[in-house]
């Protein structure tokens, strides 16, 4: 029982006849409910005003009373061999939010033009955002052809005028149909009056058309959309965008650059075992080992992994109240990722009457532009002409989306444009700034990642790691550790119980300063005694996270990477922690890693887990014992 | 994949975007077939799991057989049921008498205003079809609401390539609509197909007629159907050219009753 739906958008100029054309198809179909064509036609009357085909489609009084369809609505047209769905969009110039809602998800389009006016500002620019949205099947359809004496010389003049403008913008029209939407002519009906007409009617036009077709043969792109933590087991959720990816695959997640295998993929009440999805299908997985990921990121094959890029060239269209301007930040969305990103600068603003780019310094609500964006952390991507569903983007500015794109390039020349930039401060800050805007600015909270535990039982190991992949998320993040600060600020004190109490307490005065200055700040030191570690949580304790990295004696003398415990066993070392001083474990800490019998990245993964939940600025909620 | 496949998937990526983006998010459950279609989809979405309160408004006056089968399906999913009753306004003694339009404000928006703000739900899941009627076929996946959750249809947000509204300012909320793109048909099959519990309502039991939408008994009338099983409503609605809320008396006090129920934050 596979019947794909055609979705079909219908776009123009104002008042050249959509919503009309629109009532026209619903009841030469025969879509209409039993008695709504009366019950409108009797309200018409009621009201004293002639019955119109919109009518039917303005089901709201506003829209009656204004004499504009307002919103987009999604009408079904019973069809063979399969139904259609017809988006009615608007045309006046105010509502192009709507129209881009009903176009972004259409198949096909019928773009409406006047007989009478011929091509007007709306039409030129719904046939250019057709083009942006990757709308490729177009029909033209010639309205108010009864209001021309239906002569086909004037058809041959509108249709050489739609014709050569679309082929300036790249889209080729199918057909171009005759017809009187008003009239019922060349709508499902062939009319005589319009016998000189080869072509197709518009319902056969229509016919002709494909359902978009889901990219099952692109490479694998499996946006995560969420980690559920389930029956102690991590299930990673989301669509597939593109290709398909089978149990055993391993599946890389960009941009971490982290890899693991797909365990199992979920079938919650099936019967049996899946073990193979594709395109289209929103699917949970689990994988062989424990790694660090999140939303945002995008699983793929090894060999054929998307784009990261943190400066892109987009075409984008602003629906935006402010102007867009070089300079301005926006969230930026794209699949399951969000990342500020700035406007790097405007390359050109298309001017759709005689689409003539120019050099414009800001883009105004509506228009059309031509974009460099620069984002804060690396975006996993393609260019939008390789793989569309992660080539494409929304802005968004507070609560609002205001605007939408596509990635015209990421490549190196991209980057090399936007080459000047980099000595440039991305995100300045002003000396006045309080703490809060530095957040702000950072995308997230500042404080301390308070490592203590053995030498041997990993901190450094973990610190390291996890600043690497914070630093690649655009996240402001330094380690502290006894290498940068025992040889400078420290180079004066020993490993005596006073000389260790007094490091703890600068180290703690320096981490805190970071911390102030909106950074994450992690630190890797033994710091053995607990009235040591309290006191540098009194400096700022809801900034201050304990974190106990926990492996015993004989395990970190087994690992000795620098030979230590072999050396403070001989009695080499004094005073050497865990051998020869004591070590007080923490009695609260915010968090204990295990990393006995555990590994590096599944330790990694932890902290990482606790650090983007700790320090995530908009509280991205939903506690409830799912989050994973 | 076929075509319920492909709404069924559609569905469960809105219901994880949701979760994933909304904070408090809860499941308005009607205990018609609609709702009921969303309660399973969200079983499929969390792997069995129910991760957030499903919400009914009691009227007080819904039909024969609506409330035990909400409460044994609660008990049989182990469900976290909030019911929610506007009590002020039934102890005043709303009911149709005092105007259709006016009781339905009182016992469900009212009633549905108050659970929000009660539990402070940020996110409300409703189980509506854009080819149920005109105005519902305007609203948007995520659909924020003002303050007094007031749709402002004439501004809404744009949505597309499934990037949606996902955050309102304080004191504002969103409505998922999860099956917003499905039919009244889409759901029969996907039920049959799934085995999903509905209230016996909907079948004819040997008396010639069924419910079709199901609501409060005063406002809600059957059908002339002999449609007795799934694959009979399934055949009878393959051809119907009858509205599906046709028994639905609120709808029909005013040509625009129901669009300016919806406005005032009517599901």
């Amino acid at each position: 029982m596979t019947h794909a739906v055609l979705k079909i958008v219908v776009v123009g100029h104002v008042d050249h006849g959509k919503s009309t054309l629109v009532g026209r198809l619903l009841n030469d179909t025969g879509s209409l409910p039993h008695g709504k064509l009366e019950a409108v036609k009797a309200a018409s009357e009621k009201r004293g005003v002639a019955f119109e085909w919109a009518f039917l489609l303005d089901a709201l009084q506003a829209e009656r009373d204004q004499g504009i369809t307002i919103d987009t609505t999604q009408i079904r047209l019973k069809t063979k061999p399969r139904e259609t769905i017809i988006i009615d969009a608007p045309g006046h110039r105010e509502f192009l939010k709507n129209m881009i809602t009903g176009a972004s998800s259409a198949d096909a389009a019928i773009l409406v033009v006047d007989a009478v006016e011929g091509l007007q500002e709306q039409t030129r620019r719904h046939g250019y955002l057709l083009h942006l949205l990757g709308l490729r099947q177009v029909v033209v359809a010639v309205n108010k052809m009864d209001a021309v004496d239906y002569r086909p010389e004037r058809f041959a003049e509108v249709s050489d005028q739609v014709q050569s403008y679309l082929s300036e913008i790249g889209v080729t029209a199918a057909h171009i149909v005759p017809l009187s939407a008003y009239k019922g002519d060349n709508v499902v009906a062939r009319a005589k009056v319009l016998a000189w007409h080869a072509g197709p009617t518009l319902i056969e036009a229509l016919s002709g058309f494909k359902s978009q077709a889901l990219s099952t043969e692109l490479p694998l792109r499996f946006p995560v959309q969420d980690v559920l933590k389930l029956d102690d087991r991590r299930i990673l959720v989301g669509r597939i965008e593109s290709g398909r990816l089978r149990v055993g695959d391993e599946i890389l997640f960009s941009p971490s650059g982290k890899s693991a295998r797909i365990n199992s993929i979920e079938n919650w009440g099936g019967k049996v075992p899946v073990i193979a999805a594709i395109a289209g299908q929103a699917i949970g997985i689990t994988l062989d080992d424990h790694i660090f990921v999140e939303r945002g990121q995008v699983g793929s094959h090894p060999i054929a992994a998307p784009r990261e890029s943190r400066v892109f060239r987009v075409n984008l269209f602003w629906l935006g109240n402010h102007a867009l301007e070089p300079g301005q930040r926006y969230k930026l969305r794209l699949a399951t990722s969000e990342q500020v990103v700035e406007v790097e600068r405007i390359l050109k603003v298309v001017d759709l009457d005689d689409l003539k780019s120019e050099a414009i310094t800001k883009v105004d609500r509506h228009a059309v532009a031509e974009v460099v964006l620069l984002a804060k952390g690396a975006l996993a991507l393609d260019e939008f002409p390789e793989n569309a569903r992660l080539g494409r983007f929304v802005l968004v500015d507070g609560y609002d989306i205001v605007g939408g794109g596509i990635v015209a390039s990421a490549d190196a020349e991209v980057a090399r444009l936007a080459e000047a930039v980099k000595s440039r401060n991305l995100f300045p800050v002003g000396h006045r700034a309080s703490l809060e805007a530095r957040w702000l600015l950072n995308g997230h909270k500042g404080g301390v990642i308070w490592l203590t535990g053995l030498s041997g039982a990993g901190k450094s190991t973990i610190a390291m790691e996890v600043e690497h992949q914070l630093l690649r998320k655009g996240r402001q993040v330094y380690v502290l550790d006894g290498d940068n600060l025992r040889q400078g600020l420290n180079s004066d004190l020993g490993f005596s119980p006073e000389d260790r109490t007094e490091n703890i307490r600068r180290v703690g005065e320096v981490a805190h300063l970071f911390a102030q200055a909106g950074a994450i700040v992690i630190t890797a030191f033994i710091s053995p005694y607990q009235a040591d570690r309290d006191r540098v949580r009194t400096i700022q304790p809801e900034a201050f996270h304990e974190v106990y990295v926990k492996a015993g004696v004989p395990e970190c003398a087994k690992r000795d990477p620098k030979g230590l415990y072999a050396k403070a066993i001989k009695g080499l070392i004094p005073e050497f922690t865990g051998i020869s001083a004591p070590y007080e474990a923490p009695e609260e800490p915010e968090m204990t890693v295990e990393t006995e019998g555990h590994s590096v990245e599944s330790s990694v993964a932890q902290l990482l887990d606790y650090i983007e939940s700790a320090f995530a600025l908009e509280n991205r909620e939903n506690e409830s014992a799912l989050r994973g | 994949m076929n075509d319920l496949d492909a709404l069924e998937q559609q569905s469960l990526f809105i219901l994880r975007e949701a979760f994933s983006r909304i904070e408090k998010l809860a499941l308005l459950w009607s205990i018609g077939k609609d709702s009921c279609a969303v309660l399973w989809l969200v079983k499929k979405a969390f792997f069995g799991h129910v991760p957030f309160p499903i919400v009914h408004v009691d009227t007080g006056c819904k039909m024969d057989g609506m409330i035990e089968f909400r409460d044994k399906l609660a008990k049989d999913w182990n469900l976290p049921l909030i019911v929610g009753q506007n009590t002020a306004a039934l102890k005043q003694g709303i009911g149709p008498q005092m105007g259709r339009v006016t009781c339905c404000e009182a016992l469900k928006t009212d009633g549905l205003k108050a659970i929000v703000a009660e539990h402070g739900f940020k996110g409300i899941i409703a189980g509506i079809r854009r080819d149920e009627e005109g105005t519902r076929a305007k609203e948007r996946v995520f659909s924020p609401r003002g303050v007094d959750s007031a749709w402002n249809l004439h501004d809404q947000p744009p949505e597309f390539w499934d990037q949606y509204t996902t955050s309102v300012p304080s004191g504002a909320s969103i409505r998922i609509h999860p099956i917003l793109h499905w039919t009244e048909l889409d759901i029969w099959r996907y039920i049959e197909r799934e085995n999903i519990p509905v209230v016996d309502l909907y079948f004819d039991n040997g008396e010639g007629q069924r419910y079709r939408s199901l609501g409060c008994a005063p406002c809600t009338s059957p059908i002339q159907s002999r449609a007795s099983s799934i694959a009979g409503i399934v055949a009878e609605l393959e051809t119907t050219t009858v509205s599906e809320r046709s028994g639905r008396a609120q709808d029909k006090e005013s040509e625009d009753a129901f669009e300016k129920l919806r406005a005032n934050g009517y599901m």
